[in-house]
């Protein structure tokens, strides 16, 4: 039997017990890691992201090192890769795909929007940005901002500190929290001060 | 090393024509001149890790390219930006 025809229980549980063996991992580090990979979600990053509205030390640290930003909300971060932050204004939007893969700031994140690994979402997110927002998402970028689409290609992961919207002054952390959706840290959507209440676009889908 | 603003080419390289590899380098940006952004640290080279060699340090950048340099229909200010490892760059 290869390794491509055994039986993936089998194959994971006989890597695990080589690992512990070896002495690379041990079964609480294995288990600490899938608790804390559970219990990263869209949450996470719209903590950051309210706190850097309100705060503009924290939004210095969050665009200069978004790990060290994250671990200071108490967000696990060792021995993943390095956290950046690209923030959206009025001159310019980022959007991130990963043309290669499906490279994803899970750990801010979560598990990432299942469109987000499509071929359809990296192919058009590259070559035709504009469009593919504007017709699935309905968020129209004005001819005024500059778009630039970030291809997560290495070793870094990319997270959007999106535009604060309009109508929120006064707001605290928590009711900004709430409104910071997971495609306004992706770029496809932007915030909105009263979110739909109807549908968010293609992000519900299951 | 690489400068930030600094203009650099993406090497028109196509080595998965030869053999199996790893590249991180997207095939649209072979050949591209774009400007560098910020050295965003070392990593070990994907290139020799993902067949688990020795993989030595290599720089890792940030670089910005206009748009249409790549997609001639692009609006003309938008722009891509890539992480590249130095040894997929050079300078035009």
């Amino acid at each position: 039997m290869t390794i491509l025809e055994a039986d993936s229980d089998q194959l994971l549980a006989a890597v695990r017990a080589l690992l512990e063996r070896k002495g690379i991992v041990t079964s609480p580090e294995v288990h600490a890691q899938i608790a804390s990979t559970d219990a990263a979600s869209p949450g996470q990053g719209a903590r950051m992201v309210a706190k850097a509205w309100v705060d503009p030390d924290y939004r210095g640290l969050l665009l200069e090192d978004g790990t060290r930003a994250a671990e200071a909300l108490g967000i696990r971060m060792r021995g993943l890769p390095p956290l950046g932050v690209l923030e959206n204004g009025l001159e310019v939007h980022h959007l991130v795909v990963c043309t290669l893969c499906s490279c994803y700031p899970r750990a801010v994140l979560g598990y990432p929007p299942f469109w987000y690994k499509s071929a359809a979402y990296r192919a058009r997110a590259i070559r035709d940005p504009r469009e593919l927002l504007a017709s699935e998402w309905k968020t129209v970028i004005p001819d005024t901002v500059k778009l630039r689409v970030v291809d997560s290609t290495a070793d870094y992961r990319w997270m959007v500190l999106p535009r604060r919207p309009d109508g929120t002054e006064g707001w605290d952390e928590e009711q900004l929290a709430a409104i910071v959706r997971v495609g306004d840290m992706i770029g496809v959507t932007v915030p909105e001060a009263q979110p739909a209440a109807v549908g968010t676009g293609s992000e519900t889908r299951s | 090393m690489f400068a930030p603003g600094e203009t650099v080419r993406v090497k028109d390289a196509w080595p998965e024509a030869t053999g199996p590899v790893h590249i991180r380098t997207p095939h649209y940006v072979r050949g591209v001149t774009g400007e560098i952004v910020r050295h965003l640290g070392d990593f070990p080279n994907p290139e020799d890790l993902a067949f688990a060699r020795p993989a030595e340090t290599r720089p890792l950048y940030h670089v910005r390219f206009r748009k249409g340099a790549v997609w001639p229909e692009a609006k003309p200010d938008d722009e891509l930006l890539i992480e590249i490892f130095e040894h997929w760059l050079e300078r035009p």
